[in-house]
């Protein structure tokens, strides 16, 4: 099971960039379809409060190949004490 | 039974409170067109702007930032005077947007003053629902954490519930005449929806002043062990970082699209790709609500039992193997197609309405239709009628709407129910899911931020990614479901990975 949560980082850390990567694109093609200031604000406020979301997809996913997540339940109770 | 003394009144006051937040907030959503045509006129492209910032700055920034800024504070000065803040925030701001004169009376003035007070809506909302959270779980009994804090999920449907029971009252009550008192309720009568929240905010900041902190909170006050910085706490700290992050893609992501594709984009979809009529789509949607609201309660308490992670994971692989079949089900009993139509009973309504400074007149047709089993169609065709012979318009304007007929209507309710029920599902446990997996110190910021970023931003986005996917492969009517699949997809398989399913006894 712990083999499967670090293979599965590796997903997650790809995850992150390909969704920005589509995101940007469909902005770019929304954007030069209605050049007007409204579509310029839906998309960059999509696009602005996605990338920190992906990076925190890259940083979930590094951890789970890192096998941060093995041993869950022995952090949480470090967390608490 | 001792061990439960007093949690009545503290889940009462709580969720009346947070109940208020909610409503306050879809009031403005559910009425965007009649603030549109009051505050923000679309021939002016600045008002527009701003328009298109009321809406996107206030669900996709604001929130997760009321989130940190109320979090931060509540973990720093206590639960208690946090949310009561944020109920005082959110009234205020409620109240003033009914009192705001509109674009013609004060000008640009008028969309300036909506957007900020919009905004403090948002501000206010990111930092309710963790306080609220917190401070039931910090009270519950430790086996029932998951039943007592479901009363609190309960309110951000019950929200959803009387927002649209008091606007369509209110639309209904101005004028005997129908039409007039549409007339009436968008010209003023918006306003009593958002004026007459006040006397609910009121009295629930009454209860509130006079409850106590929350006992874990005055544990750590009293032994000096607050936290002195939150936000490094919560997001500085790796293992902690872990767990938001754990929190928001293995849970609170999925939930916020399967919550959003129940409430909102079903209601949409009913009203603008089924065409059903305003009233019905909205009564369809208050019904299936009533009748999955106690399921909120059945899942929190379930979870209790059986722990947290498998409720909100099956709700989400239910939504997912389901939605397509579900919103086709809308499709087919909206379809008039395969119906008998009454052509005897077909009624044709013309006007002409003369256009200023020209000899052309509007000229408005209204067909209606109607079916043997009840059901009716209204097309409202408006173009111009040219006084130039053999000139006419390239493009009219065509509406239309349905009536549907009663058993059409009644399974509706109870296919829109069965999306409601996976919101239950996903959303009953997941509170107590979030504050066992934090530590007192930094709950509240901690738990506020993925919640709000899977619901704001993931669950929020639905609308728009779905209406866009629809316009861009317009052959599939169901395409616009891609989105919260796929969302619901990604978040399920990293729950099931990672997420253990155990029930923390201790959250001290």
């Amino acid at each position: 099971m712990n083999q499967l949560k670090r293979l599965a980082g590796i997903i997650w850390i790809v995850l992150g960039p390909l969704a920005i990567y589509y995101l940007v694109k469909t902005a770019a093609g929304e954007i030069s379809k209605k050049p007007i200031i409204d579509t310029w604000v839906q998309w960059g406020v999509f696009v602005v409060v996605s990338i920190p979301i992906a990076i925190g997809m890259v940083i979930f996913g590094y951890y789970a190949w890192k096998g941060e997540y093995d041993h869950i339940e022995e952090e949480l109770e470090e967390l608490k004490h | 039974m001792k061990e439960t003394k007093g949690i009545w009144k503290i889940i009462g006051a709580s969720s009346l409170g947070t109940l208020i937040e909610w409503y306050d907030f879809y009031l403005f959503g559910s009425l965007a067109t009649v603030l549109a045509s009051q505050f923000f006129p679309k021939t002016n492209p600045t008002a527009a702007l701003l328009s298109t910032l009321a809406t996107f700055a206030a669900g996709f920034i604001v929130l997760p930032f009321g989130a940190l800024v109320f979090g931060r504070l509540g973990d720093l000065i206590g639960r208690k005077y946090t949310f009561l803040l944020t109920l005082i925030l959110m009234g205020g701001s409620t109240f003033a947007i009914g009192l705001v004169p509109n674009y013609d009376t004060i000008g640009f003035a008028a969309p300036i003053i909506v957007l900020l007070l919009r905004l403090v809506q948002g501000l206010a909302l990111g930092g309710e629902y963790g306080g609220a959270a917190t401070y039931v779980a910090e009270h519950a009994p430790i086996h029932r954490r998951g039943y007592f804090t479901s009363w609190i999920q309960t309110t951000a449907t019950l929200g959803l519930f009387v927002s649209l029971g008091v606007i369509l009252i209110t639309r209904h009550a101005l004028d005997p005449d129908l039409t007039k008192s549409i007339a009436k309720f968008n010209d003023y009568g918006w306003r009593i929806p958002f004026i007459a929240s006040i006397a609910l905010v009121v009295i629930s900041i009454y209860i509130r002043l006079k409850m106590k902190e929350s006992p874990l909170f005055e544990k750590l006050k009293t032994a000096g062990t607050t936290s002195v910085n939150p936000l490094k706490e919560s997001f500085g700290h790796k293992i902690n970082l872990k767990m938001v992050l754990l929190a928001l893609f293995g849970a609170t992501m999925g939930q916020g699209v399967v919550w959003y594709t129940g409430q909102f984009y079903a209601q949409s979809f009913i009203e603008n790709v089924c065409k059903v009529d305003f009233d019905q789509s909205r009564t369809i949607l208050i019904w299936a609500i009533l009748a999955a609201t106690p399921f909120f309660v059945v899942f929190g308490s379930l979870s209790d039992r059986i722990g947290r992670k498998w409720i909100m994971l099956a709700g989400m692989l239910l939504a997912i193997i389901s939605y397509r079949y579900l919103f086709n089900e809308l499709l087919v009993l909206s379809d008039v197609g395969n119906k008998m139509e009454l052509v005897y009973l077909k009624q044709i309504k013309k006007t002409h309405t003369p256009i200023a400074h020209t000899t052309d007149t509007l000229r408005t047709v209204t067909n209606k239709h109607f079916f043997d089993d009840g059901a009716m169609v209204v097309e409202t065709i408006k173009d111009t009628a040219f006084s130039t012979v053999g000139k006419t318009t390239l493009k009219p304007d065509i509406k239309t709407y349905k009536i549907l007929d009663t058993a059409a209507y009644w399974k509706m309710v109870f296919f829109v129910f069965i999306m409601i029920l996976y919101v239950t599902m996903v959303y009953g446990p997941i509170a107590a899911f979030l504050v066992e997996l934090f530590p007192t110190r930094i709950r509240y910021t901690s738990m506020s931020l993925p919640y709000h970023i899977g619901n704001g931003v993931f669950g929020g986005l639905t609308p728009f990614i779905a209406t866009l996917l629809t316009t861009i492969y317009t052959s599939d009517k169901l395409v616009g479901l891609l989105y919260p699949i796929i969302i619901a997809t990604v978040s399920l398989v990293i729950g099931a990975l990672y997420i253990k399913n155990k029930i923390d006894p201790q959250i001290d």
